[in-house]
């Protein structure tokens, strides 16, 4: 227990690596899953085909394969490209790899949060003569959040979780870190426990963030 | 193209790594859905002990990533003296059993949570009729809600197996060589790095595809006298 005390710094420098590492691959993947849902539902049906066949692709493969390609692949194709030999960092094919698994998964709850507002709203919009960005942004995107939050919390804990995927790769992240922990200390029961106590806590605290987002953003609702 | 060639030298050892994936997800699919039944009942059971017990089982397992469950299983027992010293330690000193029981544990939770909704979604009426006609509690959810249950949840089910396929991969982390054990083998001796992790990526994707299609037609075979009805 003395040494969970002396190694307590190293734990929570890494549960701030992993909490930054799920924050950024969040904002890439939520920006990145709108698109990728603008593209199924786009008039270009090459496009809208060829995106559902690509998300599905990966929606279909071990999370961890993606990294392993973005990160060991990625450091091939920089190299051939540059012909010197350029490192991906872990960090970087965390967030890259984190991000698309999240954007895959995001842009099917996306659309069917699109679909799922009545066209009729979107033609009223258009008739008052909104522009095509005005009405997404004040009609369709405030509606999109209320559907789409509860599917998009779940994505949330699984990003959360595929983070300690990424110490694997060598990012010195909640996972790395209670490993090197316990490795230095004969102790792996005590640190891979603390480890999960903080994971756990994370979970915990995201649950009832979503619950109280998807409140909010259903508090309309409420008043009608 | 000379990676077909490559290819072909690895294909024996890839094809037992596609074994022990398909071994792994099996094994704990099978054991797992048989520890979801008693983990769902407890989850819907009334008394609050029970419920809580099992609720705090299936909050650790979902809610912790499942790289720490493996490693708190095939690292972490060994801490303990009393464990190497016993019996136990023939079995949790392998990577393969430790693989297994942490999928099994880790796929119960989900499976378990699942079933409970299952459970709950099971029309009330259906109940009452099997206790009016003079089944036991335990009879009436031998023949009637449990067989009512799973089949609600098969199509979520689906997922939970296909999200097992691709979890099963972890397995290469404790030296197994599994599918993904193999690919990283084979990547880390021949620097074909980008084909032989696109081939893993499309034999995988055809296992979920398999998984998707298999469950479907179970899903078909187990709603057929609904479609008699309609």
């Amino acid at each position: 227990m003395s040494n969970l005390a002396a190694y307590a710094h190293l734990l929570a420098s890494g549960a701030a690596v992993t909490l930054c590492l799920a924050g950024m691959s969040l904002m890439i993947g939520l920006v990145l899953g709108l698109a990728l849902a603008a593209a199924k539902l786009s008039r270009h049906r090459w496009l809208a085909a060829a995106v559902t066949a690509v998300a599905d692709f990966i929606r279909g493969i071990p999370e961890f394969l993606v990294l392993l390609i973005i990160y060991f692949g990625g450091t091939k194709l920089l190299s051939d490209l540059t012909g010197d030999y350029v490192e991906v960092s872990p960090w970087s094919a965390g967030v890259a790899a984190l991000s698309i698994v999240f954007a895959a998964y995001a842009s099917e709850t996306f659309r069917g949060a699109f679909l799922a507002v009545p066209r009729g709203q979107v033609e009223a919009a258009r008739a008052y003569g909104f522009s095509r960005w005005l009405t997404f942004r004040h009609v369709q995107l405030p509606q999109l959040w209320r559907i789409a939050i509860p599917g998009l919390g779940n994505l949330w804990q699984v990003l959360i979780k595929d983070t300690a995927l990424v110490s694997i790769v060598g990012l010195d992240d909640l996972m790395r870190r209670s490993k090197q922990a316990s490795e230095t200390t004969k102790e792996p029961f005590t640190f891979f426990l603390a480890a999960a106590t903080i994971y756990l806590a994370i979970t915990i605290v995201s649950m009832i963030v979503v619950a109280a987002a998807e409140r909010r953003s259903s508090r309309f609702l409420e008043r009608a | 193209m000379d990676f077909i060639e490559v290819a072909g030298e690895w294909l024996p050892a890839l094809l037992s790594g596609a074994w022990l994936t398909v071994q792994l997800v099996v094994i704990s699919a099978v054991l797992g859905l048989i520890l979801a039944v008693p983990l769902a009942l407890a989850l819907a059971a009334r008394t609050p002990v029970l419920r809580a017990l099992a609720y705090g089982y299936s909050l650790f397992f979902r809610g912790t990533p499942l790289l720490v469950q493996i490693f708190l299983i095939y690292y972490g027992v060994g801490q303990f003296a009393w464990i190497r010293a016993s019996m136990l330690w023939t079995v949790l000193r392998e990577p393969y059993t430790c693989a297994l029981i942490a999928f099994t544990l880790n796929t119960a939770a989900y499976s378990g949570e699942l079933l409970r909704g299952g459970i709950c979604a099971v029309p009330r009426g259906e109940i009452e009729a099997a206790r009016a006609i003079g089944m036991r509690r335990a009879l009436a959810y031998r023949l009637v809600i449990l067989p009512r249950a799973f089949r609600i949840v098969l199509p979520a089910y689906s997922n939970e197996l296909v999200m097992l396929l691709k979890a099963s991969s972890l397995a290469s982390t404790i030296t197994l060589l599994d599918l993904m054990g193999v690919t990283r083998l084979a990547v880390a001796k021949t620097y074909a790095t980008v084909e032989f992790f696109v081939l893993a990526g499309l034999v995988y994707y055809a296992m979920a595809a398999a998984i998707s299609f298999g469950l479907a037609q179970i899903e078909k075979r187990a709603n057929r006298y609904a479609a008699v009805a309609r």
